[in-house]
């Protein structure tokens, strides 16, 4: 069996933690204004990409996560280094 | 306070090990039936006591609105979510048509111990993984009053909202207090109740190490067992117990069913010992709401007891029930947490809709397990089996850790 993308994982996340549906999980969509999360759901968020990729993500640039594409990217970019 | 404004029950809810809904819960305890198993929620198998009365089959997405914030509720709250939605929609309070200022509606709903389910996850976290792995949800998912926040979000109740944290007088103490906001006319209508679910590892560890619970393992059905002279503790329970309080005349003019009136609430501390009964405190806090209530002790025709099945707890209120009713009275007095186990913070408002169900049905939950009572309890605990009876007025008492005390009066609605 072929391993999930970065992407897919990220977005089996989404799901699970936000309460929404997979198809509202476009690269596009923005997490406080599309996908209704809240201060504490960023966070926890965050958290849980960091766990499922194994990587830190500083204070500073988690600000800078607001859509679904940039986490992938983030994540794909860390991976690289 | 308003003498004038009178509060009456206008809706019921409840999940108890014995049965998820009010009517559930109801014909089970009027059929003697017994809640205790042994726990599935974890591995007992290194505690003394490996009973528990747990809720059955609860699915908690069903009560909120958005799954995520189910998720995000610890199961104490998920618990009182269901029995608010349950007690809301028996009420018809947010029915059509029904016009409701809900800076009029207040909720008050506590639990004596809390997010108790949260506390562990996290620390299992911080010691696993860290400080940075604490869930951010942590904090406000073990706060206690954080069932009251979240009912009040779900229904824009806007009104007085706090949650009574006094262990196992919780509910009744919420009960008595959102009596009195109506009477004074700060409110219409009050959510008010409590909820527990600590059958979890440090639940069942600590009330254990106290040695307060029962360890009649190989018969858990018959663990509970107040007044009983082999009685050997009491026995966990969880659940949740919620009750629509409302104005006479605000449930009239909207056409409301009256299932009951709270007329009597009394609280006092017995200032004696964190855990230890002294029976003076719980006649000091019947003895107030037979005042309360303008009724003499001969005028109650039902105790709903504490009666939690401790050795000490069963003698000491039925010393404080004699010092009130006198020695020889025949009030019949009965405990249902023979079959639900002690549900703690939630106790006090299940037990209150059991007086209810009582009045309604004219028939007195027994307390089963009472084979040989101990020699200082010598009142009629109504063995065994439910016995019909007229029941125009019933009492609740409800006593915590810390040495709280809490009485309620409900009667029938004239």
């Amino acid at each position: 069996m072929a391993e999930k993308s970065i992407e897919e994982r990220v977005k089996e996340i989404i799901v699970e933690q936000l309460g929404v549906n997979p198809e509202q999980v476009t690269p596009a969509a923005k997490f406080i204004e599309d996908l209704g999360a809240d201060s504490l759901d960023t966070v926890e968020l965050v958290m849980a990409f960091e766990e499922e990729f194994n990587v830190e993500v500083p204070d500073e640039e988690a600000e800078k996560l607001q859509t679904v594409g940039d986490v992938i990217r983030y994540i794909e970019d860390k991976g690289d280094e | 306070m308003s003498q004038n404004r009178r509060v009456v029950i206008t809706g019921m809810g409840a999940l108890t090990p014995v049965g998820n809904t009010v009517s559930a819960f109801w014909e089970s305890i009027a059929a003697g039936k017994s809640g205790i198993g042994t726990v599935t929620a974890f591995d007992v198998s290194a505690y003394d006591c490996k009973i528990a009365g747990e809720i059955k089959g609860f699915e908690p997405n069903a009560f909120f609105k958005n799954p995520k914030d189910a998720r995000r509720a610890d199961r104490y709250a998920q618990l009182a979510m269901a029995a608010t939605k349950e007690a809301v929609a028996h009420s018809g309070l947010m029915a059509e048509g029904v016009a409701l200022d809900r800076e009029r509606v207040g909720v008050i709903v506590g639990s004596g111990i809390g997010g108790l389910k949260s506390i562990e996850d996290q620390h299992s976290n911080l010691i696993a993984k860290g400080p940075g792995r604490i869930s951010p949800f942590m904090i406000p998912m073990m706060i206690s009053n954080m069932a009251s926040g979240l009912i009040a979000i779900e229904y824009g109740f806007q009104g007085p909202n706090f949650a009574v944290v006094t262990a196992c007088a919780t509910s009744a103490q919420s009960v008595g207090e959102g009596w009195r906001l109506i009477k004074d006319d700060d409110v219409d209508v009050i959510i008010a109740g409590g909820s527990e679910a600590a059958v979890l590892p440090l639940g069942l560890g600590g009330f254990g190490s106290m040695k307060a619970l029962s360890t009649r393992n190989d018969d858990p059905t018959r663990a509970s067992r107040p007044w009983d002279k082999d009685r050997d503790g009491f026995v966990l329970g969880e659940g949740a117990g919620i009750v629509v309080l409302e104005e006479l005349e605000h449930a009239k003019k909207r056409g409301a069913v009256i299932y009951g009136e709270v007329t009597g609430y009394g609280t006092t501390c017995d200032a004696y010992h964190m855990t230890s009964p002294d029976s003076g405190g719980a006649a000091r806090a019947i003895k107030m709401a037979l005042k309360k209530a303008g009724l003499n002790p001969d005028q109650i025709d039902y105790i709903n007891a504490h009666g939690t099945s401790t050795g000490l707890g069963d003698v000491s209120e039925t010393r404080a029930v004699k010092a009130v009713f006198g020695d020889q009275t025949k009030v019949p007095v009965s405990s249902t947490k023979s079959m639900t186990g002690h549900l703690l913070g939630a106790a006090g408002a299940v037990e209150l809709i059991a007086c209810v169900k009582a009045i309604e049905h004219g028939l007195i939950p027994p307390t089963i397990n009472l084979d040989q009572p101990d020699e200082e309890c010598t009142l009629d605990y109504v063995p065994h089996t439910a016995r019909e009876a007229k029941l125009t007025r019933a009492m609740s008492n409800s006593f915590g850790f810390g040495g709280h005390n809490a009485t309620l009066i409900v009667q029938k609605f004239a």
